[in-house]
């Protein structure tokens, strides 16, 4: 049981860091980026090729990592997203832009890396065990869990204490009325998805530590999962996201232990589902309309 | 057709948009609706057409609650409306918006197009005529097969009341009408809805215009704060105290 | 020669099934519904079919019949919760539709879970294909200028203004995903017997997106779009095949590179798709002139 329970939150870990990202453009935006899956991959494949061809330690590889994948997520931006902003159906066409997005990038990955499973070398980092009481817990699973926590804590308290969070937060409410108050619209959603894409980054060199497997469409069941998580936690709350992975992450554990694993993967579907007709704000979403 | 509005309030969260407001609107009669800007007066709008629920109150058309029915219902009793800001269908020509509003009174059965029938081309050719007649009557002859989004703005409202009318309505909900109109396009929307009322259909104008809300109108209710102040004929209306302190502050 | 022609008969074939596909997106995109449903609703009609047919000896009618039926039935239940939901969180509710079904048949005994049914006969033939989209296209054509063609276009529009003329959204867009679905049934029944085999993981949320690409990059202006982005994007892979091979791009990673930017291309630039490109360019013509 305890061992479940530490399982759960090393996969809630994961999945919170994803999800956040995730959330924190659909809250600025109001648009789902189906891309952040394919940065997620590019993340985990930067470190990757860092650790394995320029033999950088697994820190500045995964610090690179995130500083490329942030810069990634400004392009992104620019490119796929600023230019449909004054659009009437800028929610349609700004998920089939980031649909675009995710292909352009999966692409290019298959085509430098290959289809097949990559992996970490070995030794990337330090293959040590600890007993927590009855439960058994690797060095990597409780950094993953530490490094997630931090990033989170990060980002949460750029949204809360600094003028680029409460920028951000403005946007996310009323871009207009933002606007009109002097914030820098473009610089804050641009700002806003460098941190989303490096979380994201960051999520998907942790992944690809963790379960020690990366391809080009690795991003994909991941991207699933975290939809299921921002819908569960409410779309636009970081919070909400954080509490729906953990939440998440320990149903599928557990779920896993009671029904076998090919039950696991319906378990975030069926939340899902039922988050959408039963209660659509989810656990801490706000109001589902916003002001323009 | 007779609206009575009995007691209907609505609130949003701390906002108490309408509250208590009552009046009739008999059939066949031209009724205004003036106030000052936030007085409510769209919400009391969106209430009679079901686009929006009243927290408390009644709305009875035709002698039938209508509070709580949706759009779609409250239009198959036979009240049409125009919205404020105009909202026609972009991409639809100017006839084929007035199509759209047709579909309430179009008996076209899907089999009779799809078998490739004469009597389907039939009906949608004596359709179609209907529409061009009805913007014929609005003044918009030449610009019928245009983009609605490409009309002009004087253009694009009598567009919306063409689609409003073409439903064959016994209650008509104008808002708003001669917006951003000059004097001489706003007599011709005059002159259509007196022809309407004439015709036997109750109209709700709301208006800001006054001249022509006193040369058209039966009867008139005037709404501030969400409360109706006063409700009489325009004659009555524009010389009661309440009213001209509404609109110019404080008497001196 | 023959394997020549054998080669571009399967494309052509494709190339009508996708179009069948496209089409089923269209039934819930021309009503405003951004529905990723589809996939899943073409699994439950290939096997639905198969079983028919593989188990049962069941004429090959009857198993088109059912593949078509099957779906429609269960988008009935499925469509009222789900189509009260707005815009994004409708296409999440159906991708997590789309998911549960791919689950299900993975743990379905019965049709042998993730294998899936094999030696399907083969009954499907080109002919049966191009009747198929020819019916459907006819009717989705004629649908388009009738009162109801209209009362669909308008809720697309502007469904609060569409319903004030008298417009019931929920009776339509019901009707719509019905119809969607049994398309998508009886295009994955059609394929179910010309590959002669039905695996879950062929109906993943991949084909859903698929499917969305094709119709938005095609158009949904006009009937043909659909079908001009289905016949576009199935061939177009093939014809570069032998180009990439020249500059040493692998065929899956040009293929999805190139349908990447291809659909970033027309939502930037021809954002009703490219059947409406004729029109496009005249008002940019017409545009030019204006200002010279």
């Amino acid at each position: 049981m305890g061992q479940q329970l530490l399982n759960g939150i090393f996969l809630g870990s994961i999945y919170a860091l994803f999800a956040v990202g995730y959330t924190l453009v659909f809250g600025v935006l109001d648009i789902l980026n189906l891309a952040h899956q394919a940065v997620f991959m590019v993340g985990a494949f930067l470190a990757l090729t860092l650790v394995a061809t320029a033999g950088l330690p697994f820190w500045a590889a995964m610090g690179a990592a995130m500083l490329a994948t942030a810069l990634l997520g400004i392009v992104l931006e620019r490119v796929a997203f600023r230019p449909l902003r004054g659009r009437a159906d800028s929610n349609f066409s700004g998920l089939i832009s980031s649909l675009a997005a995710a292909s352009v990038l999966e692409a290019v990955a298959l085509q430098l890396w290959g289809p097949d499973v990559s992996r970490f070398p070995l030794g990337t980092f330090p293959d040590r065990v600890l007993r927590v009481g009855p439960a058994v817990v690797s060095l990597l699973q409780l950094t993953i869990v530490a490094l997630s926590v931090c990033l989170m804590l990060a980002l949460t308290l750029t949204l809360q204490r600094t003028r680029l969070g409460r920028q951000i937060r403005a946007v996310a409410e009323s871009p207009r009325a933002a606007q009109v108050l002097g914030v820098p619209v473009n610089r804050v959603i641009a700002l806003s998805f460098a941190l989303s894409s490096a979380l994201g980054g960051a999520a998907g060199v942790l992944f690809g530590l963790a379960f020690n497997s990366i391809s080009p469409d690795v991003g994909r069941t991941v991207e699933l999962k975290g939809l299921a998580v921002i819908i569960l936690g409410g779309m636009g709350s970081v919070p909400g996201a954080v509490l729906a992975a953990y939440l998440l992450g320990l149903l599928e554990v557990f779920t896993t232990a009671e029904l076998g694993s090919s039950y696991r993967d319906a378990v975030a579907f069926a939340v899902l589902f039922g988050v959408l007709v039963f209660r659509p704000r989810g656990l801490l979403g706000g109001a589902a309309v916003r002001t323009s | 057709m007779r609206l009575e509005l009995r007691g209907v309030s609505r609130s949003f969260g701390a906002l108490q948009a309408l509250e208590g407001a009552s009046f009739t609107v008999e059939p066949g009669t031209v009724h205004g609706i003036i106030g000052p800007n936030g007085a409510g007066k769209t919400t009391l709008l969106n209430i009679i057409s079901g686009v929006l629920g009243p927290s408390s109150g009644e709305v009875v058309l035709g002698g039938r609650r209508i509070d709580g029915l949706p759009p779609h219902r409250v239009a198959a009793l036979g009240l049409t409306r125009t919205f404020q800001n105009i909202r026609l269908f972009p991409a639809l020509s100017a006839v084929e918006n007035v199509l759209v509003g047709q579909h309430r009174v179009r008996r076209a059965p899907l089999g009779a197009r799809l078998l490739l029938l004469p009597s389907a081309a039939r009906e949608r050719q004596e359709a179609t005529g209907r529409a061009r007649a009805l913007l014929d009557r609005v003044g918009i002859r030449e610009r019928a097969e245009e983009r609605s989004s490409n009309l002009s703005y004087g253009d694009q409202r009598r567009v919306e009341i063409a689609r409003a009318l073409s439903a064959e309505p016994r209650l008509l909900l104008l808002d708003e009408p001669t917006a951003g109109m000059n004097p001489v396009e706003a007599s011709g929307v005059g002159t259509l809805i007196r022809e309407v009322a004439s015709a036997g259909v109750s109209v709700v104008l709301i208006e800001h215009n006054v001249r022509l809300v006193m040369d058209l109108c039966t009867r008139v209710t005037v709404l501030n704060f969400g409360r109706v102040i006063a409700d009489g004929t325009p004659a009555a209306v524009s010389v009661d105290p309440a009213v001209i302190t509404a609109y110019l502050g404080a008497a001196r | 020669m023959e394997s020549f022609l054998a080669t571009y008969a399967s494309v052509f074939q494709f190339m009508l099934l996708n179009g069948l596909l496209a089409l089923s997106v269209y039934a819930t995109l021309c009503c405003g519904q951004l529905s990723l449903a589809n996939a899943g609703f073409m699994c439950i009609g290939a096997f639905a079919s198969a079983v028919l047919t593989q188990r049962a000896s069941a004429p090959f009618p009857l198993a088109l019949a059912a593949g078509a039926l099957v779906p429609a039935l269960l988008a009935v239940p499925l469509g009222f919760p789900v189509l009260r939901l707005r815009g994004v969180f409708l296409a999440i509710a159906t991708i997590g539709f789309g998911e549960m079904v791919r689950v299900f048949f993975v743990n379905w005994d019965y049709t042998n879970g993730a294998l899936g049914l094999v030696a399907i006969p083969q009954h499907t033939t080109t002919l049966l294909l191009v009747a198929s989209v020819a019916a459907v296209t006819f009717f989705f054509a004629r649908l388009r200028g009738s009162r109801i063609g209209y009362a669909l276009e308008a809720l697309r529009e502007d469904e609060p203004a569409a319903s004030t003329l008298g417009i019931d959204p929920a009776r339509y867009k019901l009707a719509m995903f019905v119809l969607g679905a049994a398309i998508a049934g009886l295009a994955g029944a059609l394929e179910a017997h010309l590959t002669f085999m039905v695996a879950p993981s062929g109906y993943g949320f991949g084909r859903a997106v698929d499917m969305l690409v094709w119709a938005v990059v095609g158009g949904i202006s006009r009937v043909g779009g659909p079908l001009l982005g289905a016949f576009f994007l199935t061939a177009l892979p093939e014809a570069l095949r032998a180009a990439g091979h020249a500059v040493g791009l692998a065929p899956g990673p040009l293929r999805m590179g190139v349908n990447g930017l291809i659909l970033l291309a027309v939502v930037l630039f021809l954002p009703n798709g490219l059947v409406a490109a004729p029109a496009a360019v005249r008002a940019l013509l017409r545009r030019r002139k204006a200002r010279t």
